[in-house]
């Protein structure tokens, strides 16, 4: 007992914040390191891409047809005498050649270099939104029972919605009115249950929200995705952002099911019930408590998921979907210049290796994040 | 054991109901109509279109639709509206032409895979397992597309075969040798394509399981004792790193219908794909429904199959 304070007054361990203790251990993958070091790289390049490629008069343009320059490979100089001095490109050279509309390809590759990262960001921007969702409320709310009044009600509601979509609107209001009915009409029965033998089974508990979450994923998992999102792409008006709403919602279910199962056994722990007790509201509890322990799973996921959402919109443009024409995606520079490989290999190439390094940058470091999370090799 | 199966058939038929409704709303309720499909085409004048209409029941609200559909569907007499040709025959010829890229692919898959995986594993932190770890980062990013392209150049500037398509047009008189090799040429490209994804995760995952068993204990009484290095790994480790993979064979199932559509456009390859693909460009509800639901189905029995063989072969789960 004697050396009691002794232990209370010795040098404790260098206080380590988690972030700290994860970048030293990120720091020792030599290959996520690089993979950190490109994503910024590439980071930098999309945004000043959009700035220089845009806009009335801009740096690079990358729409700019310059039918006597078709074809010029890599590093080559234009042409000066044939060419109106505002149509010369900005170094005074075509650094990565020319397609066969003679358009600059860098000025399309900077360009490019922003749709594919809005669309790997914003798609998974969407998939992890609503993953975290549905994933919190199954994991958090799981145990309460949903009623048959709210299915036979939701059933309505989206049924008034499909109306309205094909124009039916009195069919749509009518459906709308008995919908919101249904899921009221627990208020107003309430006092009378006992007395309404008939509506009785509206009320029992149908299904757990739990349960109808799962399913909701298992249904998800049965559609193929590619095949799913290449329907739904060639089916509605060209445009990016279908793109990007289309590949978020056909990929949150790994998300849904990472979150839930971190919140099924955070909601057991001492800090949950303790923040219960002291009369924290329910989303309090989830966003401020829960979801930051939650989160590192869903991290590592979405950085992988950025590199599947960018392999698939390069894809879907390579396939003639997606961005229309005039925009330049990495795809489809790759696919306009498909019918040149012998001739023209670098229009192959050149969007080739730099959607394989922006992927490849964006697995390493989520592979590298992964590593670094995992408490087993956690030193303590 | 029954109550299992009785209770995960209810519950995939339930499934099955919903992602037919799913796929059903979805294809139905996007803009424009396949009677709209080619606006420009003279002969398709307003009588003509109504007669469409009439004929393939757009008339209809959309739940008798839906309900003719599956009827059609489950009676076999569904028909494509491009050429009135009965659905199943033609997913059915084209799946013949998918099967040997999914054979050939499943194959290398499974047999590259697990070498890599346990030669990794056993040799870990060493230059062979870094220089297969980065291969196998390398081989999930590159992009389908661009690696078929890479690989056609290299195959035909170096060894001058035809790659392009099932066959050589117009080898009819040459003999049974060259037939086979052209053959044999035409399908090893698009499997080894359809391949790469899956040996660089197949790989990895082994990797991962092996590394798993190797720290365990009996592993190490293994080794204590004295047994020859092989014996520990391949006979004591690798049987229960093996496990889990048993399961996978119900996981390939679906890649039977999915056939690449990337893959099967850029070889010219007619197989599930392409038709799929071309099925969506031409808006023939039919066939895209079709495939849909199939998929769906073969989905359902991989998962429902690896939950059984799980069953059967980890005598620690009881259900």
């Amino acid at each position: 007992m004697t050396n009691g304070p002794l232990i209370l007054e010795a040098p404790l361990a260098p206080k380590q914040t988690r972030l700290e203790e994860l970048w030293r251990l990120f720091k020792q993958n030599r290959l996520a390191i690089i993979g950190l070091f490109i994503f910024v790289l590439f980071f930098i390049t999309a945004i000043l891409g959009a700035v220089l490629t845009s806009g009335r008069d801009p740096l690079f343009d990358p729409a700019l047809i310059r039918l006597q320059e078709k074809l010029l490979p890599p590093l080559s100089r234009p042409h000066v005498d044939a060419l109106p001095p505002q149509e010369v490109p900005t170094f005074g050279r075509y650094l990565f050649g020319t397609d066969d509309l003679g358009r600059d390809v860098f000025s399309r590759m900077l360009q490019g270099a922003w749709v594919s990262l809005t669309v790997g960001f914003v798609a998974v921007g969407i998939s992890v939104m609503v993953g975290i969702f549905m994933g919190g409320i199954a994991g958090y709310f799981g145990e309460h029972h949903l009623r048959w009044n709210h299915i036979l009600g939701v059933t309505l509601l989206l049924a008034a919605t499909v109306m309205g979509a094909m124009g039916n609107v009195w069919t749509s209001l009518g459906l709308l009115m008995a919908g919101g009915l249904c899921l009221s009409l627990f208020r107003l029965v309430k006092p009378y249950r006992k007395l309404r033998f008939t509506t009785a089974w509206l009320f029992k508990n149908a299904v757990s929200v739990d349960t109808l979450i799962m399913r909701m994923v298992d249904i998800m998992l049965c559609f193929p995705s590619f095949f799913l999102i290449l329907t739904v792409v060639a089916l509605l008006p060209a445009s990016m952002y279908n793109i990007m709403i289309v590949i978020g919602l056909t990929s949150w279910m790994g998300t849904t099911r990472f979150v839930r199962a971190e919140f099924l056994s955070l909601r057991e722990q001492d800090f949950v019930t303790a923040a219960r007790a002291l009369g924290i509201g329910n989303f309090r509890i989830i966003f401020r408590h829960m979801m930051p322990n939650a989160i590192a799973p869903v991290l590592v996921s979405s950085t992988i998921g950025i590199a599947t959402a960018i392999l698939t919109e390069a894809g879907l443009s390579f396939l003639g979907f997606g961005v229309p024409p005039p925009h330049a995606t990495w795809g489809n520079i790759l696919s306009g210049g498909k019918g040149f490989i012998f001739d023209a290999p670098w229009l192959t190439f050149i969007p080739g290796i730099a959607i394989l390094i922006v992927v490849l940058c964006f697995n390493l470091f989520g592979e590298g994040l992964r590593d670094a999370m995992n408490p087993k090799l956690r030193e303590r | 054991m029954f109550s299992f199966i009785g209770r995960s058939i209810i519950q995939k038929t339930v499934t099955l109901f919903f992602v037919s409704v799913i796929s059903f709303l979805i294809i139905h309720l996007a803009p424009g109509e396949p009677s709209q499909v080619d606006p420009m085409n003279p002969k398709f004048t307003p009588e003509m279109v109504e007669r469409f209409r009439q004929e393939f029941h757009l008339n209809e609200p959309l739940y008798t639709q839906y309900l003719l559909f599956y009827q059609d569907l489950f009676t076999g007499k569904i028909v494509s509206w491009k050429d009135n040709q009965p659905v199943l025959a033609k997913i059915w010829e084209r799946f013949l032409n998918s099967l040997p890229l999914f054979i050939v692919g499943t194959l290398l898959t499974w047999t590259l895979s697990f070498p890599v995986g346990i030669r990794s594993a056993i040799f870990r932190g060493g230059i062979y397992d870094r220089s297969a770890t980065f291969f196998a980062y390398l081989l999930i990013s590159i992009p389908g597309f661009f690696f078929a392209y890479v690989l056609i150049i290299f195959v035909v500037t170096v060894f001058h075969v035809p790659v392009i398509g099932m066959e050589t047009f117009g080898m009819g008189a040459a003999s049974w040798p060259h037939l086979f090799m052209d053959r044999v040429w035409h399908l090893l490209l698009p499997s080894v394509l359809g391949a790469t994804g899956g040996i660089a995760v197949l790989s990895r995952y082994v990797r991962s399981q092996m590394l798993e068993v190797e720290g365990q204990d009996y592993v190490r009484t293994a080794r204590a004792k004295g047994l020859a290095p092989d014996q520990v790994h391949y006979k004591h480790a690798l049987r229960n790193a093996l496990l889990p993979f048993v399961t996978m064979f119900g996981l390939i199932l679906p890649g039977l219908i999915g056939g690449s559509v990337i893959i099967e456009s850029i070889f010219s390859w007619p197989g599930m794909g392409r038709m799929a693909y071309e099925a969506i460009l031409a808006r023939d509800y039919p066939i895209i429904l079709t495939v849909n639901f199939l998929s769906a189905v073969l989905v359902l029995i991989g998962t429902f199959v690896s939950d059984l063989l799980y069953l059967m072969v980890d005598p620690r789960i009881r259900l």
